[in-house]
C-alpha cells in the first residue's frame, strides 16, 4: 500500500467481506439445505443457519436409493464414475501431450508443422461445434457407455501441447548435447530429463484437466444411457427434474455438495499449482 | 522449432504424435468435417433420402426469425454475463490488491467457484430462486416483485447471467489481481508522490496498465458465455420459457438432438465453428502476453 488511509483500508475490507459473502452464499445455502430433513425444506423461508440432519441424509443420499423413487445408481457408483472420468481425462491428456510435444520440439521430421497445425486446429473445435458427429463416431466404434467413450473423444489437448512445447523450449540446449554425449537415446532423455524438469508443469497442468474431467456434462449426457453409467454432474440435472414432482431439497442439494466437494478440494488444497496451471494454460 | 539440436530422424517421432493425431483425426477433424458436409444436406420428411442443396440450410436459418433472435439474445447474454463477471471480478481484486493483510485469504475464499461445474451452478441459483421455496423470491416479494423464472422469460434470463457471471468471477478476479500485483510498486507511488488519489490512481493508472488483461478476459469470457454455459442453461431453464433463454449452443442440441433436423443443426454447429475460429484467432492476434511498462 503506497499510503496510510484507515479508512480505505476499512472499507477495503468491508468490500472484500461483501465479495466473499456474494461468492460464498450458494455454497452456504446448498449446504444449510443438505443439514435439515425433508419437511423443512418444505416450508418457506428455507432455513439460513443448519440443521442436525447432515449425517443422516449424508448416509441416505452416498449409501441408500439417494432420492426415494428414483431408479438411478446410487451416488457413490456415480461418484466412482466421475472419479475414473477425470483421472482417465487427465491422464490420457498429459500423456499424449507429452510425447506429441516431445516429438514436435526434439525432432526434426517431414510434415512436423503440418501435425502442429492439426493439433491446434482442435482448439477451434470444442464438443458443442460438432455434437452429433462426434455421436456418431462414438456409438460406431461400440464406446457408447463405457469409460473409453466418456474420456478417449476429451483427451486430445491443443492447449496442454502448447504449453508443454513452451516448458521444452525453456530447457537449454546444452542438457540434449550432453545427454547424447553421455550416450542416451531419445526415449531415455525424455524420461529421466524431460520429465523431472517438467513435473511442476505436469502437476499444475493436472489439477486444471483434473477439474476439466469431472466438471463435463454434456458429453456424457449424450452418451451414457446405462444409468450404471451416470456421473455424479448429471445426476443433479434428473434431480431436478424429479423435484418438481417431490422436492427432497436436502438430498439434492447434499448431491450437489458431494459433487462440488472433489474439485473444490482440489483448487483450495493446491492452489499455488491451480493458480500456475490456469495462467500458463490459457496464456 | 527454435531448437538447434534435435535427435535423429527416425519412426520414432511419428509414433510418438501417433495418439495425439489419431485421436484428433478421429474424433475432431472427422465428425467436424460431417458437420460441414451435413450441413449441406436436407434430408426428407421421412429420412428416406437426402438432397445436396449447397447453402439452403444457412438460407434457411438466416432467414429464420427464430434463428435471429437466438442470435441476437447470445450476444445479449455474453455481454451481461461478461460485464457483471469482470465487473465486479474488477472491483475486488482493486480492493484486494490494497490490502496488506489478509489478500491471499481474500483470494482462497474467492476462487472457488471455478470448481464449480457449470450445471451445479445452475442447480444451485435455480434453489436459491425457487418461486416457492427460494430465499430470494421471498425476500423480492417485500418490494412487491413476484418471481417466477418458470413463466417469466426475464427473469429466466436474469436467472441464468447471474449463475452464469458467479461462476466466472473467480477466474476473472485471478486474472485481475495476478495483472494489478504485477504493477511495478514505484510506478503507483510516483503517481501517489505527485498527489493522485487512489481513485485517480486506478483509472489513470492501474486500469490501463491492465487493460491487456481486460482485452483477453472479455475474449475468454465471451468463448465461456458462449459454450460452457450450456450446462447452466440446460439445468435451470431448458431454454425457455419460450425460448427466452435458448442461447445457440442450446439450440444446436436442441435442433440435433431432440428435433432431430440434421442439416439444420449441423448448419449451426457450421457458425459456430466459424464464430470459435474468430474468437481463437483473436486471442492469438491480438491478446499481447505480456504488459508492457
Amino acid at each position: 500500500m503506497v499510503e496510510n488511509r484507515r479508512i480505505l483500508g476499512i472499507i477495503s475490507h468491508i468490500v472484500l467481506i461483501l465479495g466473499v459473502i456474494m461468492v460464498a452464499l450458494p455454497i452456504w445455502i446448498t449446504f444449510v439445505a443438505s443439514t435439515h430433513d425433508a419437511v423443512r425444506m418444505t416450508q418457506a423461508p428455507i432455513p439460513m443457519l443448519p440443521g442436525s440432519h447432515f449425517i443422516e441424509n449424508f448416509k441416505q443420499t452416498l449409501f441408500g436409493a439417494g432420492l426415494s423413487g428414483s431408479e438411478g445408481a446410487p451416488v457413490w457408483r456415480m461418484l466412482l464414475n466421475s472419479l475414473a472420468m477425470a483421472l482417465m481425462i487427465a491422464f490420457g491428456k498429459i500423456a499424449i501431450s507429452l510425447l506429441s510435444a516431445f516429438a514436435i520440439v526434439y525432432f526434426k521430421f517431414p510434415f512436423r508443422m503440418g501435425f502442429f497445425w492439426m493439433i491446434f486446429i482442435t482448439l477451434m473445435l470444442p464438443v458443442e461445434v460438432r455434437i452429433l458427429p462426434t455421436f456418431e463416431v462414438v456409438a460406431n466404434l461400440g464406446m457408447l457407455n463405457s469409460y473409453w467413450g466418456l474420456s478417449i473423444p476429451l483427451i486430445a489437448s491443443a492447449t496442454a501441447t502448447f504449453m508443454f512445447r513452451q516448458v521444452f523450449l525453456t530447457i537449454p540446449d546444452e542438457m540434449l548435447e550432453s545427454a547424447r554425449i553421455d550416450g542416451a537415446g531419445p526415449l531415455r532423455f525424455f524420461w529421466d530429463i524431460l520429465i523431472p524438469l517438467s513435473r511442476t508443469n505436469i502437476a499444475a497442468l493436472f489439477v486444471i484437466l483434473f477439474i476439466y474431467g469431472w466438471n463435463q456434462y454434456l458429453w456424457p449426457l449424450l452418451i451414457t444411457t446405462d444409468t450404471d453409467m451416470t456421473t455424479i454432474v448429471m445426476s443433479i440435472k434428473q434431480m431436478l427434474e424429479a423435484a418438481e414432482q417431490s422436492p427432497q431439497w436436502n438430498i439434492i442439494m447434499m448431491t450437489a455438495l458431494l459433487a462440488m466437494i472433489p474439485p473444490v478440494f482440489v483448487v483450495v488444497g493446491m492452489q499455488r499449482l491451480f493458480v500456475q496451471g490456469l495462467t500458463e494454460t490459457d496464456k | 522449432m527454435l531448437k538447434r539440436v534435435h535427435f535423429p530422424t527416425s519412426v520414432l517421432p511419428y509414433l510418438l504424435v501417433a495418439p495425439q493425431i489419431i485421436i484428433t483425426l478421429i474424433f475432431f477433424i472427422w465428425p467436424a468435417s460431417q458437420a460441414v458436409y451435413q450441413s449441406f444436406l436436407i434430408e426428407d420428411a421421412f429420412g428416406l433420402s437426402t438432397e445436396f442443396v449447397w447453402f439452403e440450410n444457412f438460407q434457411i436459418l438466416f432467414e429464420d426469425e427464430l434463428y435471429l433472435e437466438t442470435f441476437w439474445r447470445t450476444i445479449v447474454f455474453s455481454a451481461a454475463v461478461a460485464v457483471l463477471s469482470m465487473g465486479s471480478a474488477l472491483i475486488l481484486a482493486a480492493f484486494a490488491d490494497r490490502v496488506v493483510r489478509g489478500a491471499t485469504t481474500y483470494r482462497t475464499l474467492m476462487i472457488w467457484p471455478y470448481a464449480v461445474a457449470p450445471v451445479l451452478a445452475g442447480a444451485l441459483w435455480v434453489f436459491m430462486f425457487n418461486p416457492t421455496l427460494g430465499i430470494f423470491p421471498y425476500i423480492l416479494e417485500f418490494i412487491g416483485i413476484d418471481w417466477n423464472h418458470y413463466l417469466n422469460g426475464t427473469h429466466a434470463m436474469l436467472l441464468v447471467i447471474f449463475a452464469a457471471a458467479w461462476k466466472q468471477i473467480a477466474y476473472n478476479f485471478l486474472f485481475y489481481l495476478a495483472a494489478m500485483q504485477s504493477i511495478p510498486r514505484s510506478l503507483i507511488e510516483a503517481a501517489a508522490i505527485d498527489g493522485a488519489g487512489p481513485v485517480r490512481r486506478f483509472w489513470d493508472h492501474i486500469f490501463p496498465l491492465i487493460s491487456p488483461t481486460t482485452f483477453f478476459l472479455l475474449v475468454i469470457n465471451a468463448v465461456y458465455a458462449f459454450f460452457d454455459t450450456f450446462g447452466i442453461i440446460h439445468a435451470v431453464t431448458q431454454g425457455g420459457p419460450a425460448n427466452s433463454t435458448t442461447i445457440l449452443v442450446y439450440k444446436v442440441f436442441n435442433d440435433g438432438f431432440v428435433g432431430l433436423d440434421l442439416g439444420g443443426s449441423a448448419a449451426q454447429s457450421v457458425i459456430l465453428m466459424i464464430l470459435v475460429i474468430a474468437m481463437t484467432v483473436v486471442q492469438f492476434r491480438y491478446v499481447e502476453r505480456k504488459v508492457e511498462y
